[in-house]
């Protein structure tokens, strides 16, 4: 699991200001690994589902949303992509969006995921 | 009020009517009757119909000896069948007097419950009557939500009893797999239901869930965030499913890892929930102040609570499902069964370890 804290300040004096869209920047960075998390620091939902992927050996991308000076833009986002009052967590396999931890986790038991992380690379036999 | 068949059933669950067996005679009497009418008139309208069907039956039977002006006299066979629908309308008038008088009876029971009940929440106290002897109903601050969870879990155990009862008798009466498989969706159904009503009751008081304090005390040595493992479920249930075709033991393998690994991921986030809440109730505040906002970051975390509630429900009502996906209608029922009899017997232990005889003080 690793952090993209560095990667925000590359992004704040490489890019103008102009490109701003929030959901835009969410697919971007979506796109950009196998698996990608949104995450808040103090949420212990959000926890328990980098553990849920630590458990399988799989090794996500982590954005935390409280640690980003867009964050806030973010988080309304992604809130109104879930059509949910919690924005996070939310997790993109291969992209994708596949949803929060009720859908990572029905996905997981009715064994769906682990043929979506392999087919992303994330999961090797 | 209107004779329906499901509402008596109901009634009959609350325990307050008596089985009656002239259910269906009466229910096609009443079926033409659409007037909204309350109960006496209605019985009144439906008396005076009865009344006129046997004396239509007599009338009937009559009939065709009093038109015939030929044969005046009527034959010993007529006579007999006469006297013989007299004693089937006498018993039938009498039969529906007996049945109106419990309908009233149970009637005023019913209201004078419904009195009590609305007393007892307004004083807070909850109805734990129906539960086993080692639940202490509690009175404190007044929670309808809990109180009304309260009451339909105990319908709701009493129900799993029953679909319990029905499962094992339509397995050893090897009934078809279609009448099976309206067994097995009312049993995954009902389960379906818990998890809504525990919904609900999070909303209204989670730690209420939590405690387990609405559950019998062997079952709540098992609790696991406000509930059963799903890998306890799985641990029951399987042994009992023998024998698995290789495909189903590859997919049941697979469940009870997938299972055990949200269950864990679940448990740590509960952990950290814990150790978060702990440090921020016990960081020393050196100015009165900091308490204020303290308290409110406390509780800001204690709303997490609520969704981990919600989704260790949501996993055990995947695993259920996912269990049904895999397995035969016949193998599910078995579960279903098994799982009926597990809980039913933790819930016996509970109250004999309650009555156990101890060495006095």
């Amino acid at each position: 699991m690793h952090y993209q804290t560095e990667a925000w300040g590359s992004y704040m004096t490489t890019r103008s200001s102009t490109m701003g869209d929030p959901l835009e920047r969410i697919e971007r960075l979506a796109s950009e690994n196998a698996v990608v998390i949104f995450s808040m620091s103090t949420c212990c939902m959000c926890h328990a589902i980098k553990r849920l992927f630590c458990g399988m050996g799989v090794n996500p991308t982590v954005y935390e949303l409280d640690e980003d000076p867009r964050g806030k833009d973010m988080e309304k986002a992604l809130m109104r992509l879930l059509g949910s009052s919690s924005a996070v967590p939310v997790v993109f396999i291969g992209g994708k969006l596949v949803g929060a931890m009720d859908r990572v986790m029905a996905s997981h038991i009715n064994g769906t995921l682990v043929p979506l992380l392999k087919d992303a690379g994330a999961l090797w036999l | 009020m209107s004779f329906t068949s499901t509402q008596l059933v109901t009634s009959r669950r609350m325990g307050i009517y008596d089985p009656f067996q002239q259910i269906s005679m009466w229910e096609d009497t009443f079926k033409g009757d659409s007037s909204p009418n309350k109960g006496v008139s209605t019985i009144l309208q439906v008396d005076a119909r009865l009344d006129n069907k046997s004396e239509f039956i007599s009338h009937e039977s009559g009939g065709p000896s009093s038109t015939d002006q030929e044969e005046n006299k009527p034959t010993d066979k007529v006579q007999r069948r006469l006297a013989q629908n007299r004693e089937a309308a006498r018993k039938s008038r009498l039969r529906k007097k007996a049945y109106v008088q419990q309908l009233e009876t149970s009637r005023l029971k019913l209201a004078q419950l419904e009195q009590e009940l609305q007393r007892a929440r307004k004083q807070g106290v909850y109805t734990g009557s129906a539960l086993d002897t080692s639940h202490v109903g509690f009175s404190g601050n007044v929670n309808s939500g809990i109180a009304t969870f309260e009451m339909e879990y105990a319908h709701w155990v009493e129900e799993q009893q029953k679909q319990t009862f029905e499962l094992r008798s339509a397995l050893q009466a090897h009934v078809s797999e279609i009448e099976l498989n309206i067994l097995v969706e009312l049993g995954l159904n009902h389960y379906h239901n818990l998890f809504r009503m525990k919904a609900d009751a999070a909303k209204a008081d989670v730690f209420y869930l939590l405690s387990g304090v609405w559950r019998t005390s062997t079952e709540r040595f098992f609790l696991w965030i406000g509930g059963f493992r799903p890998s306890e479920l799985l641990n029951v249930l399987l042994p009992q499913l023998e024998p698995l075709t290789d495909q189903q033991v590859l997919r049941v393998c697979n469940l009870r890892q997938s299972s055990q690994q949200a269950e864990d991921a679940l448990s740590q986030g509960m952990e950290k929930l814990q150790q978060s809440l702990s440090q921020g109730i016990g960081a020393q505040s050196v100015n009165a102040g900091n308490y204020g906002s303290q308290m409110a970051a406390a509780m800001d975390k204690l709303e997490a609570l609520e969704g981990f509630v919600i989704q260790a429900d949501h996993l055990r009502q995947q695993t259920l499902q996912q269990t049904s996906r895999i397995l035969t209608t016949h193998q599910v029922a078995r579960g279903l069964l098994a799982l009926g009899e597990y809980f039913h017997r933790l819930r016996a232990l509970s109250s004999l370890w309650a009555a156990r005889p101890r060495e006095p003080a």
